[in-house]
Order: C-alpha cells, then structure tokens, then sequence
C-alpha cells in the first residue's frame, strides 16, 4: 500500500534499531513522552518497544481525545438525550465510556434512548436534514484535528438554515495541556517529547517552540508509522545526548511550521476561548478548550438546553487520571485485567483503541507475560 | 385442479402486506407463486408442514443461522444468497456434505414483492450451485417498522463421511493453520455500501458455499484435518481466537502470509479497521497435521474458491490460550478477541 507500507519495513525499522542502540549514553536514562493515542497505538501494535534499548522508556501522554474527555461531560449528554429527546449523534468510540453510576452511551442507547454513531460530521448533518422536527445534536470531541472539520459542520448548517443541528462541543487544545503537564505541581519526569502528528498538520509546529525554548525540552513532532516513531526517537536522543532543545520535524511529510492556515481561520472564526475546562487527569486547565462563539450561539447545545456542569469521579482504583498525566503506567492499575477489561472497562483509558491501557492490554501484555516467564 | 386464485400475485409493483402472513389465501398463493416457484423440488412440492426424506448412514449434522444484513442487496450477493451460503458453509465445517434446508422468512409488511422474488430467485439459484435444495419454510409478517425488508434464517442437515473427525477443540500443538483465500473482503463490500459511509471500491462480498472445496479437502486427507471454522463476523481474528480457547492452546501466525487484497488493506487504513477482524463470508480457517499441510494447500488451491490459500501459522502449546502473531514490522503481538460491535448487521 503506497506511502503506508514504506513506514513499516522491518529492515529499515532494524537499522534504526541498531542505530539507536548505538546512538544512546549507557549510563543514562531517557524518558520520552509520546503525546498522543496514536503514537501509543503504535508503539504496541507493532512492538517499537522490542527495538528499544533498556535505557529508553516511553511515558505514555494525554493525547487520547475519548480519555481526556471528563466523565460529568458523558453524563451531560446522556442527559441531554433523556431530558431534551433529541438525537445524539457520536463517533463509535465514545459508546462505550463509562458515565457516572455505571452508565455509558451505550447502555443509555439500549435503554431507548436515541443515540446515533456517526461516522463524520457529514453523518450527524445528514441525520438532521432528514428529521427535521427533531433536534440533532453533535457530540464533538477532539484535539486541533477533529476541530475544523465540526467548523465546516456549523457553517454548513448555518448556509442551509438547518436550525435543528446543534454542537455539544468539546473540543480541546494541545498546547495546553504540553503546558499543563510541564507545569503540574508535582512535574513528572520527562525528558523530551514525541510531538503530535495529526495535530500538527492543523497548528503546525511553531506552538511547541516556547515549550522547547522555555523548559528547554527537546521536542521532536512524530508521525504515527512506526518507522515515524522510531526515527523520531533517534533525533530526541541526538538532541538529548548535544545539550539541544529545539523542535524539530520528522513528520515533515505533512507537517509545516505556520500548520494549515484555512483550517486555522476557520477554527478562528467559529470558535473562541473557554476560559477554563477540565480534562480528566489534569483536572482544570485555563485557556484549553473551545466554545462556540456568541455567533453561532444558535448552534451551540450549551445555549439552547440547560446544562449544568455535573462533577462526577472516576471509578475507585482506576488509575486513568495518573496515567493521563504519565505519572503512571496502565501496569500499575490494580484494576486492570482483573475488573478493568475491553469489555467492560473501568476508565476511559481501556475504552478507545488509542487509550494507554487498551494498547498495553490488546498488544503488550504479551510482552510483560514473557518477560515474567524468562 | 384450477388455479384458485382470481390473478396472480402482482411482482412487479405489490407489497408485502399482513395478509402475507395470515395463514390464508393470500399466503398460500405467495408460497404458491413466489417459494415452490423458485425453490422448485419434490419435497416443497408436497406442501406439508415439515419436508420427509431418507437419511443416508452416517452421521447427521444440523445447524442454523439468522441473516439480518443491511443492506439486503450488495455488491456480490445479498440477504438471499447470505442465507444459504451461511448455513451451507456452518454445516460443511464439519467435514459434512450438506443435503437439505429449511429456511424461515420474516417479512416487513410494506416491503415490494419485486425485492422479495430477487431474493428468493437468489436463494435458489445460490441453493441449486451448492447442491442443497430448500425443502421446508415458514413464513411470518411483522407490520411496518417492526423489521427491516426480511430477516431470513435458514436450517441446514448433513452427513459427515466415515472416518471424517472435525471439530473445534482438536487443535493440538504443531499443527498448521491454513486459511482458503484473502480475507476481509465481506465487511469491506458492505461498509462501501452502507449510505452513511461514503467511500467506493471495487472489492465485492466473497459470499460462497464452501461445500464442494471441503469435499475436495477430506477426500485428500480425510483423518488429517482437524478443525475448519468459517470466519464470519469477527474475521480471523475472532475464529483463530475460538479454536485457541476450544482446544486449550495457543497459535502464532505471520502478518505477511495473511492474504489481504490491497484495497481491503487501505479501505480498513482509512476506516482505522483491523483486516484480522472484518468479515468473511467466502473463507475458511483450517487446522491440520503439518505433514499434510502441502497437500491440503495444493488440493484448496485447485478449487476456484481456496486458489489464493496460504499457510498462516502453527498450533503452539500455550497455557494463556493467546493468539499471536509475527508483524511485518518485526514484532510480536497479541491478536486478541474483538471488543463490541465492530459494525453491527454485516450477516
């Protein structure tokens, strides 16, 4: 498959094994943060780790749009469902995060109410078009990448006068989370990043500048082809290993510094600021998610229902929140495995396939069962 | 006897309404003009309740399956076709020739008669390749909005040749894991097809009745074949995974022998999908003797259905009973259960 199977050769990806091994300091230890879900996918479905030398050590990141997500925002809109009868329309992924009291998407789903997985924005429009004496609401979600695409949803709408299609929007920001992580109270111990790669194609990578500048972290924006994550792990341990702190660009295939500046404008001028929004692990973080601005309002779910923000806790024992911020691995989880599985999962970090805990669950506990049995 | 209904039923623009499913007139002459029609045989033809024939020695397999597709018609077959090829295929995993079906129709009243004869006419045509008429039905009619078109389910009986012994939980360390052709094919075709995915390709449902490859596979090696399961929804991953925990061990398989056609490979990229997991409904997974490993694969790729078989792998023993799997990066996963519903109504 062109431009897909080149990033996973396997004699390529032993080359740049053997060149990392060779690159790295012995008598030290590097703690890279690979930022998003999909980088985390793919350091377990295609064994990246196995390449690695003892010595490097990915700390999985926040990057997880369904993981971040708070739990009081399912419950929002399970309640928005039960309460206002509309249509809620929702990417497959979120179906199956667990809401407060043991409920999700999916269970609110079978117990009648109508909740509709969509495919793309186009989808929850279409839904809309078709039923138009019902409100069809839009549960968006998502870093930089998903945020233009929910743009054009609203400017479609607005262009057809589809009064009905509404945006429960959660969009959130990348930046400030790399921030909020780097500025935590009890900072976890990273040494550089795996920058984002979807995200980038949007915003580019000049937001991470002031990062590599200011915390003087090496930051390398990755692709999510193995060979991308590897080839990008040579680069931070060159950095690393010079005394560098720059952000550089292995994703140079589709990521440019300014980003796409069409989808920057159009973010711009559908969205503004929340002044203030909470992530799940990282508790409030200022200036970190979007809202529609006034207008729109017409559009906005948040205007036209009565929604009041619902705190809500994690399940007992679930570890997604120090997970989320790297202060802990999926393996350190009591629960996991043991009532925290796929198919029936205590925290947001087992539900999405880009979830620390289900990469490490689906691909990687094999690896911890050999190493165990050796 | 002269024809007691007053004219015929009207195909071409009549819908499917409850009288359908009334037990009366109006049903006869829908059995009359549409089932025994097309299904066409001696048993049908009798017009009892329940279909009378011989068995021959040996032993008898039976097993049924519900078809609830959408969309009916897709590129390759549709419901009709499913519905037999399904139970067809259930039965022959056995190592069994199939014989005879019966097959249950539920109706959506509302749905055009002209639909339901492309189905039925689908059904025995799809029947009639595969050797297995359809001697029995039944016929329901659920109002407007209770189904979706038809739901079809189909019973299928067999007889396993002597010295035939197929069953799940026989895979024992050693053997080879052998699969007929490429995989993921099914699931491909019906999501292009499904309206709110708009992608197209060229890649049509490998629906088959894979009754005449099993045959020619146990008459070569009649005591060397273990286990044969079709994997339907779920895909591989999901059948590899069955036989894993029916026979209490563990497999391993190389990405780079799966065969997966390029336009699967990408329509699952896009879609972020795993081939491993997407359905099938052409293919079969077959376990056996290593020694006879060659011959099975030269005998499956003789059939016009298993001419793009491959060795995938080997039985290992394993307490875990996991599936894994050599990637064709170099590394080495689990090819776990799937979780959920990948897409909802694929047979």
């Amino acid at each position: 498959m062109k431009y897909i199977s080149e990033f996973r050769q396997q004699d390529l990806a032993q080359k740049l094994s053997n060149a990392i091994a060779q690159a790295v300091d012995p008598d030290r230890h590097y703690r890279l943060m690979e930022f998003c879900g999909g980088h985390t996918h793919a350091i377990f479905r295609y064994g990246v780790q196995d390449l690695m030398p003892d010595n490097v050590e990915f700390i999985h990141g926040p990057g997880c749009p369904v993981c971040v997500l708070p739990t009081g925002r399912i419950d929002n809109a399970i309640q928005l469902v039960e309460r206002h009868d509309v249509i809620l329309c929702t990417y497959a992924d979120l179906m199956r995060v667990p809401a407060s009291a043991r409920n999700s998407l999916l269970k609110a789903k079978a117990n009648g109410a109508d909740i509709q997985m969509i495919y793309s924005t186009q989808g929850a429009l279409k839904i809309a078009r078709d039923n138009p004496d019902r409100q069809v609401v839009f549960f968006a979600i998502g870093f930089e990448t998903t945020t233009p695409p929910t743009a054009v949803a609203i400017k479609q709408a607005q262009a057809e006068q589809l009064t009905n299609f509404l945006v429960f929007c959660n969009h959130v920001l990348t930046p400030a989370a790399m921030q909020a992580i780097l500025d935590a109270p009890q900072p976890v111990a990273i040494d550089a990043f795996l920058g984002p790669s979807h995200v980038s194609t949007v915003i580019g990578s000049q937001p991470y500048e002031i990062f590599a500048e200011r915390y003087t972290k090496p930051i390398v924006i990755a692709g999510f082809e193995p060979l991308d994550v590897m080839q990008s792990v040579l680069m931070l341990i060159r950095q690393l290993n010079e005394g560098r702190h720059e952000v550089e660009n292995e994703y140079s295939r589709a990521v440019t510094r300014q980003g796409n500046l069409k989808a920057q404008a159009l973010m711009q001028g559908v969205f503004e600021l929340r002044p203030q929004f909470e992530w799940r692990g990282l508790g409030l973080i200022p200036n970190s998610a979007l809202k529609l601005k006034a207008s729109y309002a017409d559009f906005d779910a948040e205007q036209r229902f009565d929604m009041p923000a619902i705190q809500a806790g994690d399940v007992k024992g679930c570890e997604c929140p120090a997970i989320l911020r790297g202060a802990k691995k999926p393996q350190d989880c009591k629960l996991l495995g043991t009532v925290c599985t796929p198919e029936n999962p205590m925290g947001s970090c087992m539900v999405s396939s880009e979830g620390a805990c289900a990469a490490y669950w689906s691909y990687g506990r094999l690896r911890a069962l050999t190493q165990i049995a050796t | 006897m002269p024809n007691p209904y007053t004219s015929s039923l009207n195909i071409k623009s009549g819908k499917v309404d409850l009288s359908h499913g009334g037990g009366g007139r109006a049903m006869a002459q829908l059995i009359d003009e549409l089932f025994i029609k097309h299904f066409d045989n001696d048993l049908l033809r009798q017009r009892n309740d329940q279909a009378l024939f011989t068995v021959p020695a040996g032993r008898l397999v039976i097993s049924t399956d519900g078809h609830v597709i959408s969309p009916l018609f897709f590129p390759g077959g549709d419901i009709g076709s499913l519905a037999v090829n399904g139970t067809v295929n259930d039965v022959s995993m056995s190592g069994a020739k199939p014989l005879y079906l019966a097959a249950g129709f539920i109706l959506e009243e509302g749905l055009p008669l002209a639909d339901l004869e492309k189905i039925v006419i689908s059904m025995a045509a799809t029947a009639k390749r595969a050797g297995t008429p359809i001697v029995t039905g039944d016929t329901k009619v659920v109002e407007r909005g209770k189904g979706d078109g038809v739901f079809i389910t189909t019973t299928g009986v067999g007889i396993v040749p002597e010295g035939v012994n197929i069953s799940g939980n026989l895979a024992k360390p050693g053997c080879a894991i052998l699969v007929s052709g490429s995989i993921g094919d099914h699931g491909v075709a019906i999501m292009a097809s499904r309206e709110n995915l708009q992608f197209q390709t060229t890649i049509v449902s490998d629906s088959a009745a894979l009754n005449w490859l099993v045959a020619d596979m146990v008459a070569a090696a009649p005591a060397e074949i273990y286990c044969l399961r079709d994997p339907t929804r779920g895909g591989l991953a999901t059948a590899l995974n069955e036989l894993a925990q029916q026979s209490g061990v563990g497999m391993v398989i190389d990405e780079t022998q799966i065969p997966i056609k390029s336009e699967v490979k990408a329509a699952c990229e896009i879609l972020g999908l795993d081939p491993l997991y997407v359905a099938n409904e052409g293919k079969l997974v077959c376990i056996c003797n290593a020694k006879a490993a060659e011959c099975l694969l030269a005998v499956m790729r003789q059939h016009p259905l298993g001419k793009d078989a491959a060795i995938i792998g080997e039985v290992i023993a394993d307490g875990h009973g996991f599936v894994q799997m050599t990637t064709a990066f170099g590394g080495r996963r689990i090819v776990d259960w799937p979780v959920g519903e990948q897409l909802p109504r694929i047979c």
